[in-house]
């Protein structure tokens, strides 16, 4: 069996020099948008005191999912045994390092007062799910780092395993309690649901892997390095098989939701005469989400690398319309204020708010994802963490 | 953890001089110092829980003078953005679903006793005085909205921009969230929130306050002989503000 070497990203492509520029812009036009929302005031934005998150929020949980859910091929590779999957470790958790943190800065740089992080990390209410979040998140980055070093370290190699484990149990309670932001929602007919933190992880499993698949076939292009038709092949199966988890779960959330008399109204709103929101939820998730790239996932005949991307694209783009309808769909429908009445007028109270995202935000949520593309371009080209060589090394669990 | 309960009691606002003091301090001033100023002597006590009772019969429908009372108070200045203006409380129309009879409530924060905007923030910024109020340190809070998020009334406003012409003491901030004090500066220093004089001041008296805890007050009086209820019973928050002849 061929011997994996680990290599820093050869050659500079005129292709990666453009990237290059193209992220930094990016992050300046976001690091402006987020400026001008603080020293003007989120009257700049289309959030107001009915949608109080908008877009950035949609990008910052769908940068902390992928986070979570990238880091399963190095879970697979050093927990579970999958010896051919770990030329792909090393990536695999330096996507979930760098795709957190595009994610958390998005969140932050959104805060009515990001000059007071300093407060944030001081001032802890154990009570507040967000709290623990921000542990959860800085801890994460944290044992992933750790685990990246005794990946890359030949002296460290037995500890990969269990640090690997450790990676592992953190995601999942991350992203579990992710999902338990919403959870904790009661009052909000869309989020009161057991349902929120599994369907979370399934989200991030699934998101995780297309942007695995983008950010690795692209590398890996440029590097030279083709996978192995069966590595391939297996992580095609897994994809296919995380997407058919997230649909499976969202069709058993909004059955739930049908059976409620209560959840009906934002059910038919979401699903049937809410303006975008169906729209975004059929075309967007289900259909572009979902059903197609689970077909090219399976189907042999769109194997090729260039399918597959598109396919991740796809599920990628589904995965925001998800979180879009569900964030701020979930919003845009009234509170039932007063049990056993209507609300008839009032200052749009009982009225479905109309939420269109601003420019500085969708700039804002942009610059996040260009901060942690431009994480990996710069440190595949100073440490080794592209494989060179394909081919499965049975036997081997050192990844 | 902040737990502002715990925090020394300061004497910013005694009951003589309060004007003064609060004069002296009006630029530095934290609301979570004020409202735990009560009196050196008399913090925030858990014998007490202050609570308003709203009578639907009374309240009329195109009545706001709670609402601009509260305005005036807190110097909650419009917006010109109607979607961003505070909401401190306001008049909402409602209708009955069984026989469809209307009435008019005035809402505010509900001054929950398990509130979820406390639960949920992050940072302890929300929190409760021992005597029920919920209130918002403005020091500590870092705008996340999660608290916007959680409460069932929406009774939290965004400060969405720059704020002019506040009052000592009632601190507002730009990027920070807000919503009823139940004018702790007013009960602090034994008088009644702004919008239940001017209720009383229109003729209507549609909201009585007091303490809920204390037998003899007229709130609890009326509390025990009347039928009362909170907005959202199956969310068993324990709201400190109940509606009659809703
Ligand atoms: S009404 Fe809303 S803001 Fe007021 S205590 Fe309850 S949850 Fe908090
Ligand atoms: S916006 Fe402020 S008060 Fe509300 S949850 Fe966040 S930190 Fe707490």
């Amino acid at each position: 069996m061929d011997k994996i070497r680990f290599q820093v990203l050869a050659g500079t492509h005129t292709g990666y020099r453009l990237l290059l520029w193209l992220l930094i812009i990016l992050i300046g036009i976001g690091l402006i948008a987020a400026h001008h929302m603080e020293s003007q005031g989120h009257w700049v934005t289309g959030m107001d005191n009915r949608v109080v998150w908008g877009l950035p929020h949609v990008f910052a949980i769908f940068l902390i999912l992928s986070a979570s859910g990238a880091l399963n091929t190095a879970s697979i590779s050093s927990v579970f045994g999958g010896s051919d999957y770990q030329p792909l470790a090393r990536l695999s958790g330096l996507l979930a390092v760098t795709l957190l943190t595009g994610g958390l800065a998005v969140l932050v740089l959104d805060l009515g007062r990001p000059d007071r992080l300093v407060v944030a990390m001081t001032y802890y209410n154990f009570s507040s799910v967000f709290a623990w979040n921000v542990f959860l998140y800085t801890g994460f980055v944290l044992v992933v780092l750790i685990y990246l070093w005794v990946m890359m370290t030949p002296q460290m190699r037995g500890y990969v395993r269990s640090v690997g484990m450790v990676a592992l149990i953190w995601r999942l309670i991350l992203t579990s309690g992710t999902g338990a932001i919403f959870g904790f929602l009661v009052a909000r007919d869309a989020y009161d649901t057991a349902i929120m933190a599994p369907l979370f992880i399934l989200m991030s499993l699934s998101l995780g892997m297309a942007v695995f698949w983008v950010s690795t076939l692209t590398l890996c292009r440029w590097n030279g390095y083709l996978l192995s038709p069966e590595l391939s092949g297996k992580l095609r199966r897994l994809s296919a098989l995380f997407i058919l988890g997230v649909l499976y779960l969202v069709a058993l959330h909004h059955l739930t939701n049908l059976y409620m008399a209560h959840h009906q109204g934002i059910e038919r709103f979401l699903l049937v005469d809410g303006g975008v929101y169906p729209w975004l939820f059929w075309l967007g998730f289900v259909l572009c989400g979902g059903i197609v790239p689970v077909w090219w996932f399976l189907d042999r005949r769109f194997s090729t690398p260039a399918w597959t991307v598109t396919a991740a694209l796809m599920v990628i783009v589904g995965g925001l319309c998800h979180l879009y309808v569900t964030i701020i769909g979930g919003q845009a429908y009234p509170l039932r204020l007063v049990s056993g009445y209507r609300v008839d007028s009032g200052f749009y109270d009982g009225e479905i708010t109309h939420y269109l995202p601003s420019l500085p935000e969708l700039a804002l949520g942009i610059g996040g994802v260009s901060l942690a593309l431009l994480m990996i371009v710069v440190a595949v080209r100073i440490l080794p963490f592209l494989p060179t060589v394909t081919g499965s090394l049975p036997g081997s669990n050192q990844g | 953890m902040t737990n502002p309960e715990n925090k020394p009691r300061r004497r910013f606002l005694g009951r003589t001089g309060a004007g003064t003091a609060l004069l002296a301090l009006a630029p530095g001033v934290r609301l979570v110092d004020l409202v735990l100023a009560k009196d050196e002597d008399e913090p925030a006590s858990d014998e007490t829980r202050w609570g308003l009772l709203v009578d639907a019969n009374r309240c009329t429908t195109g009545c706001r003078a709670c609402v601009s009372a509260c305005e005036d108070e807190h110097a909650l200045a419009k917006t010109g953005r109607n979607r961003l203006d505070p909401q401190w409380i306001r008049k909402v129309e409602l209708v009955d679903e069984s026989n469809d009879r209307s009435l008019s409530i005035p809402l505010m924060c509900q001054h929950c006793e398990d509130p979820p905007c406390v639960e949920v923030c992050p940072t302890g910024a929300s929190f409760k005085r021992a005597d029920g109020m919920v209130l918002v340190d403005k020091h500590t809070c870092i705008g996340c909205r999660y608290c916007m998020m959680a409460c069932p009334f929406n009774a939290r406003s965004f400060v969405h921009e720059e704020v002019t012409g506040q009052k000592s003491y009632s601190p507002r901030g730009k990027g920070t969230v807000e919503s009823c004090t139940l004018c702790v500066h007013r009960v602090d220093n034994d008088r009644t929130p702004a919008c239940v004089e001017s209720c009383a001041v229109d003729g209507h008296g549609a909201l009585a306050f007091g303490d809920l805890n204390d037998a003899e007050s007229t709130v609890s009086k009326t509390a025990r002989s009347q039928p009362h209820r909170e907005l959202r019973p199956d969310l068993a928050l324990n709201t400190g503000v109940r509606y009659r002849g809703v």
